[in-house]
């Protein structure tokens, strides 16, 4: 059976999306990314290799948790796949774990990254600690104040962390600033890109990496469920790699599908298709083609762009992609701490914003199933939304 | 297709002289015309102006600057083009953009729109060979030279067919990196110029990290030319204005006259 999220064409396009829009100077390194990521993938060893990693290290297969509070409160059966609980508190592990196996077979000796909120930078830190790599990561000087938790850590794990004051000083800085480096450094280093972004072959390998969350969620899904598939399965989509993931282990099933970007940055929503950072997409941009600023509270989500192949999704309706605001996924931040005593990341909790938002309409009825990723854990977020909430409290403990 | 870029530049090369192309950022202050005007007066042979982008991940830290002063300043792709079609000068002019303004525009609009404001030719550094199509054929049928750019790492077939595709000349990426002035000039350079020599008569230019008179003389020992950015950028970031940037372009005009 081919899947609808199966290989890209060979010129990596999913539908129209896609391709491969780099400067030449960079198209030896996709070329050859791409051969040794269809290589690997194809190898049992290497496969077994990434495994164990994530189950002996990563604490890999991750639960499914049923919230029994918040069902009751809000009339509708809600599983969460817990990827808050892999090591370093995300999905990002699974990609970066991947792609370090991969770095290291093709003998690279050094990993670089862009980071928005920081879980892609950890992680990419933490792989490079575990397997021997130097590493730096790139980060918007908004993002490295708004999330000052993670610098540390990235710095604590042994990498180097670099500020980004170019343009919006967020995440799609960090991308244009890691290519920039990319474009001196393609010898022996690898781009260790967080999301289903960039040129080909990323969008794809990214998209397998993460593959794992939505086979694991699927099979627990059943167990819980009686063999039955949820309803409706819901991610949040900032490059779209814990949603890709998650989709990829339903796509062939009934269930629905239900992306979630953030208002302030909705490239699918309200973008139209446009070329950035290597491949074809919707995007956010003015009439002339310049790129616009997302805002977010989310930092893994401020972005403008989205990944390739969710673009396609879109387009052959496969899966509905919804936005939340900010003011809703604070509510939803903190309406699952109290119900369930989980903190979720400012990013999942768009995701179940929708949730609670769409509970008892026709898009989610009454006693209905619903599986929401919760793509990682919220302590990287507290102290800002501490602030949000509590301006005087936080200014007052400090006095 | 021969156009009038490669016509104009064959020509002098084969004449005896040295080429030099420098960039100027579209819309970087009051007088950038006055620029383009002046640097084709002091010895230019053919003139880049850069439509700024949002972007611009081939640049380094003086064009990303210049670029977002301009569009800062409300410059667009149509505004500069408009402003282009005015000036006076008797090189030919080539814009160098990234692709989701081309895009954004659509390929045929785009190269219309290149074409009826009197440019004869475009750079488009973040569309490569393999991804050239659709607006290579629009290019093409407005009668637009694109140029193409050949990193020091191609691979021999790759650059083969850049070759061949490639009008107006080829440019030869000097460093492995993005734009932006270097102490000295890459070793990349020499080895990348006498490839390119070899595989092709079209004009073979030399760009980025080429700043100096001495850079671009040793540039073009082994190559038909060489494109200077950033170093003129920074002199125009500076308030060097129409005479510094003559000032300038002239030193690298004597410095490849010398050769
Ligand atoms: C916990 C978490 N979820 C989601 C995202 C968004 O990335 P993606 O859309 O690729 O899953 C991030 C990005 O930083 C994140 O940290």
């Amino acid at each position: 059976m081919t899947s609808l999220m199966g290989h890209p064409s060979a010129d990596g396009r999913f539908g129209e999306f896609g391709g491969r829009f780099l400067p030449e100077s960079l198209i030896p390194a996709c070329a050859e990314l791409e051969a040794a990521f269809t290589d690997a993938w194809a190898d049992p060893s290497f496969h077994a290799e990434y495994e164990s990693v994530l189950h002996h290290y990563g604490g890999r297969p991750t639960p499914v948790t049923e919230c029994r509070n918040l069902s009751a409160q809000l009339g509708v059966r809600l599983l969460l796949k817990r990827e808050d609980l892999a090591h370093t508190g995300s999905h990002k592990i699974n990609n970066v774990i991947g792609q370090a196996l991969l770095a290291r077979r093709m003998g690279k000796t050094r990993l670089i990254a862009e980071t928005g909120a920081g879980q892609h930078g950890v992680a990419t830190a933490t792989a490079a600690a575990l397997l021997g790599f130097e590493c730096r990561i790139y980060m918007g000087a908004i993002d490295v104040v708004r999330q000052a938790l993670n610098v540390f850590r990235m710095e604590l794990l042994g990498a180097e962390v670099v500020p980004v004051s170019s343009g919006s000083r967020t995440l799609k800085d960090a991308i244009n600033e890691t290519l920039r480096e990319w474009v001196a450094t393609v010898g022996a280093t690898h781009y260790c890109l967080g999301s289903v972004m960039g040129p080909h072959p990323y969008p794809w390998m990214v998209r397998e990496f993460q593959r794992i969350v939505g086979t694991e969620a699927q099979g627990q899904c059943r167990e819980l469920l009686d063999g039955e598939d949820p309803d409706v399965v819901v991610a949040c989509v900032g490059g779209g790699s814990n949603a890709a993931g998650t989709f990829a282990g339903f796509v062939d099933t009934d269930a629905r599908l239900v992306g979630v970007e953030p208002a302030g940055g909705a490239a699918i929503g309200r973008g139209i298709p446009g070329v950035v950072h290597g491949s074809k997409s919707y995007l956010l941009q003015d009439e002339h083609g310049q790129v616009l600023e997302a805002h977010s509270l989310s930092a893994g989500l401020d972005y403008p762009g989205v990944g390739p192949e969710h673009a396609h999704l879109a387009a052959t309706g496969r899966v509905t992609y919804v936005a939340a605001d900010d003011a809703e996924v604070l509510d939803a931040f903190s309406l699952l701490a109290r119900t369930e005593g989980i903190i979720p990341a400012l990013e999942p909790a768009h995701a179940l914003a929708w949730v609670v938002r769409a509970a008892g309409t026709e898009e989610l009825p009454a006693g209905c199933t619903v599986m929401v990723t919760l793509s990682g854990r919220g302590d990287k977020d507290v102290a800002q939304v501490a602030e949000m909430l509590h301006p005087r409290r936080i200014v007052e403990s400090l006095m | 297709m021969t156009g009038a870029i490669e016509i104009a530049l064959r020509a002098r090369r084969d004449a005896g002289r040295k080429l030099l192309v420098p960039y100027v950022t579209g819309g970087l202050g009051p007088d950038w015309v006055r620029v383009v005007e002046a640097v084709a007066a002091a010895g230019a042979d053919a003139i880049e102006v850069g439509l700024p982008f949002s972007d611009p991940v081939m640049d380094g830290p003086v064009i990303q600057e210049a670029s977002q002063q301009a569009l800062a300043a409300g410059a667009t792709p149509a505004s500069i083009l408009t402003e282009l079609s005015r000036v006076d000068v008797d090189v030919p002019l080539v814009v160098m953009t990234y692709y989701n303004i081309v895009f954004r525009a659509g390929h045929r609009r785009f190269a219309r729109s290149l074409a009826d404001q009197g440019v004869s030719g475009a750079i488009v550094p973040d569309l490569p060979l393999i991804e050239l199509d659709g607006w290579g054929a629009a290019a093409d049928g407005a009668g637009v030279e694109t140029i193409l750019l050949v990193a020091p790492n191609t691979p021999d077939a790759t650059l083969a067919q850049i070759c061949e595709r490639s009008h107006g000349w080829i440019y030869g990426v000097a460093v492995m990196g993005v734009t932006g002035e270097r102490a000295t000039l890459a070793s990349t350079a020499a080895t990348l110029g006498r490839r390119l020599k070899a595989a092709t008569d079209k004009p073979v230019l030399l760009g980025v990290g080429v700043s100096t008179p001495e850079q671009a003389a040793e540039a073009a020992a082994d190559a038909d030319g060489v494109i200077v950015g950033s170093a003129l950028v920074r002199r125009l970031l500076e308030g060097a204005g129409p005479d510094g940037a003559a000032a300038f372009v002239a030193e690298l005009r004597a410095g490849l006259d010398a050769l």
